[in-house]
């Protein structure tokens, strides 16, 4: 029998229904859709889809356990090289890794190997659900290893050092472990029950986790091996959110990209006044930026009741770093792209709050660093847009706080820490990896960096007394 | 100690003066690194907000954390009404830079309300090696607190009244107007209302006398990473929990961060009716 070309495609909620609600967007596959797409998979000897995974999951053999109707075979197969797949089957960019290096895409669309993921870690959830999941207990070797930051690079060396015996405690500023996972990406892309879970498979694997500590104000490096710590791993992610240094951003009304989602996403704002944290009401909203962020950012201004939410980026749609999946489903729900289109100024009213913005259009000239082109100015573009509330998301920078407090290591120009290719940083024993190292990048690539800090932690503790 | 605490757990809570409330917790791992100037970020109960709070004195001993704090709204209404017994959801700290305690010579310390509570922990510790003034103020008699603390770590204390119930009628701002014009001073520190800050302001900019205030700035996270305390000094923009609390009070710009306070009044109230109905059965 033929291969069928085209992808199955997975349900969704309606879009004009699901931007007045926070419930999840996609549905995920049922049994028989997840059939339906597994028996596409060519199985392929050479494994083509592997070499695009950060984590090098054995993809072709996870599909082949669900063809088989083995979808315990199937998630274990996974959890041996990811210890979140209920996340990375919502938010990996599955189409710039391993969908990009299938064999069908030369025939027509690739297998959706993200959305299986998904259902077989949905599968085992449900079933953990009705059945109490069995406690693993590990043998454990006597060292002890800390973990700075709950998310996604913290929580995969967690993952891979507590089974191999190490006792591990991750340390997290925030009240809730999670990280980005918690505080940054939507309730609607990733419900906070789901992280739950899989920081509750941690816990009963034996992973400690410390919140409330931030690791460099109080608590430091050093701290840490002054109380036996052998080895540490900082995750503590790209969390300095940059503005644009343009007039009025310190209006009332203008929220960091951060600000905004973590009030809505950790302090559950979307819920008040039954939570405490509120967040402006407003009905013309900007958001400024093109990535992931900024689009999450959008998407829940629509829901938190906002009539008209502008995007502004200042390149075109081409250049936008956000996942075609996500530019969609926005789209879909009608937020207003204005492209080519940069900030120039914030106007406040008499009360300070942000009522107007300066923008400009601009053109596109030759590439630049980033190989993307550049932007430029069209003189005499001007226009002011009328809004009440902007939302700036374009970019981060690693947080200062602990290099502040740690001299000793050694950062690039904008605070991203040094490593050398085993994830160690300048200070013996002490290794990094995650956005702190590369910048704002994709939950995966995190994990993927702590896996191998892992693999080097390891290595490191063995060879030490 | 005798007793065992469990972390974050209530051991003392009374009223200090009108509206004020002094909270100590059993907080050992936040105690251990506190240092003056610096503060924690409280979430009273699980669906609370992330509450910033100067740390008003620790003691390393024990473990215990002092905390005073004025009742505004909801949250810090909700937080006067624990018991003791009670247990804190979450406590995060220190955070933020903590005093730049140093020899500077004569330091004059004005605290106003609510201030003088994270004044005193700044004020004993520059007392070893300075010549402390102390000014004190609230607005009435019944707003005033801790004096006899600040009289114990200061070489000389006036105490202010906006209505001459105790000490000299007036703000603040009056005794400093005339120790500046009669004293060599090196560094004025003051801590309070908004209000009382800009004016001190006004007068050491205008005689040229470095000044430190600490902004209480709306804050979610407390440790740099979503800039709600977003406040502008020297034309500059900073996040007051990890570049502050403490800045040049010559160079903050006060009307930003007043407007910035303000930011979230209506939400405030309508927090407030919500609880107040909620508490009232209503």
């Amino acid at each position: 029998m033929a291969v069928k070309k085209t992808a199955t495609p997975m349900p969704e909620q309606d879009p004009n229904v699901r931007k007045n609600n926070f419930d999840e967007v996609a549905l995920g596959y049922t049994p028989e859709q997840a059939q339906e797409e597994a028996v596409r998979c060519l199985n392929c000897k050479t494994k083509p889809c592997v070499q695009g995974c950060p984590v090098c999951i054995d993809i072709p053999a996870f599909i082949m356990a669900i063809k088989k109707g083995d979808l315990q075979g199937s998630i274990d197969i996974l959890h041996e090289k990811n210890c979140l797949p209920l996340v990375t089957g919502r938010v990996c960019p599955q189409e710039e890794q391993c969908q990009k290096f299938c064999s069908l895409n030369k025939i027509g669309e690739s297998v959706s190997i993200g959305r299986l993921e998904r259902f077989v870690a949905d599968w085992e959830m449900k079933k953990n659900k009705t059945s109490e999941p069995k406690t693993v207990h590990y043998q454990r070797i006597g060292k002890k290893v800390a973990i700075i930051g709950s998310g996604p690079a913290g929580l995969s060396c967690a993952g891979d050092l507590i089974k191999w015996g190490y006792d591990v405690t991750v340390f997290e500023a925030f009240h809730k472990s999670g990280g980005v996972l918690i505080y940054g990406i939507p309730e609607f892309r990733l419900p906070k029950d789901i992280v739950e879970v899989e920081i509750q498979n941690l816990k009963r694997m034996g992973v400690v986790f410390d919140n409330n500590r931030l690791i460099g104000s109080g608590l430091k490096i050093n701290d840490l091996m002054d109380r036996g710590f052998q080895a540490i791993f900082i995750g503590s992610g790209a969390g300095l959110p940059q503005f644009m240094g343009i007039p009025g951003e310190n209006l009332s009304g203008v929220y960091s990209a951060n600000e905004y989602l973590t009030r809505s996403n950790l302090m559950k704002s979307f819920l008040f006044p039954k939570y405490d944290t509120p967040i402006l009401s407003a009905k013309n909203v900007a958001v400024i930026g093109g990535g992931n962020v900024a689009l999450d950012s959008a998407r829940t201004a629509l829901r938190m009741g906002a009539d008209h939410v502008y995007l502004i980026y200042r390149r075109s749609r081409e250049e936008m770093p956000a996942r075609q999946e996500e530019i969609h489903h926005a789209e879909q729900e009608g937020i207003d792209f204005q492209l080519l289109t940069n900030p120039l100024a914030y106007l406040g009213n008499e009360q300070g709050y942000v009522h107007q913005m300066e923008c400009m259009r601009m053109d596109l000239g030759e590439p630049d660093a980033s190989g993307r082109r550049r932007p430029v100015p069209r003189e005499g573009s001007n226009f002011i847009l009328p809004i009440d509330q902007v939302i700036v998301s374009v970019g981060t920078t690693p947080n200062p706080i602990l290099k502040l407090t740690t001299p000793d290591l050694k950062t690039h120009h904008k605070g991203e820490i040094e490593v050398d290719n085993k994830q160690m940083t300048s200070i013996p024993g002490v290794f990094a990896g995650g956005d702190i190292v590369t910048g704002a990048a994709t939950v995966i690539t995190a994990m993927g960096a702590g896996r191998l800090a892992a693999d080097s932690i390891h290595q490191y503790l063995q060879s030490c007394k | 100690m005798s007793k065992s605490f469990k972390q974050n757990e209530v051991i003392q809570v009374h009223e200090l003066a009108k509206s004020i409330t002094m909270m100590e917790v059993y907080a050992p791992n936040v105690v251990e690194f506190a240092k003056p100037g610096q503060f924690v970020i409280v979430i009273n109960e699980a669906k609370g907000e992330r509450i910033p709070l100067t740390i008003a004195d620790f003691s390393k001993e024990n473990g215990i954390l002092t905390l005073v704090f004025q009742q505004v709204g909801k949250s810090t209404m909700a937080l006067a009404k624990r018991k003791v017994g009670d247990v804190i959801e979450h406590i995060n700290g220190p955070l933020g830079h903590a005093s730049l305690i140093q020899p500077f010579g004569n330091v004059l310390m004005v605290a106003g309300g609510v201030g003088i509570a994270p004044v005193f922990p700044i004020t004993r510790a520059l007392k070893e090696q300075n010549h402390i003034i102390s000014i004190v103020g609230a607005k009435s008699k019944d707003g005033l607190f801790w004096v006899d603390k600040m009289k114990k770590v200061s070489d000389e204390l006036i105490i202010t009244t906006d209505d001459g119930s105790l000490g000299r009628a007036g703000f603040v701002t009056e005794p400093l107007k005339e120790i500046l014009s009669n004293q060599k001073i090196d560094r004025v520190i003051a801590i309070g209302p908004l209000i009382m800050m800009k004016n001190v302001s006004k007068i050491t900019k205008e005689k040229n006398i470095p000044l430190i205030v600490s902004l209480n700035s709306l804050m979610v996270c407390g440790m740099g990473m979503c800039g709600a305390c977003r406040c502008t000094v020297n034309e500059k923009s900073k996040f007051t929990c990890f570049e502050g609390p403490e800045f040049d009070g010559n160079e903050v710009n006060f009307n930003e961060v007043n407007q910035r306070l303000q930011m979230y009044r209506k939400e405030e109230k309508i927090a407030l009716d919500y609880y107040l109905g909620g508490s009232n059965g209503r």
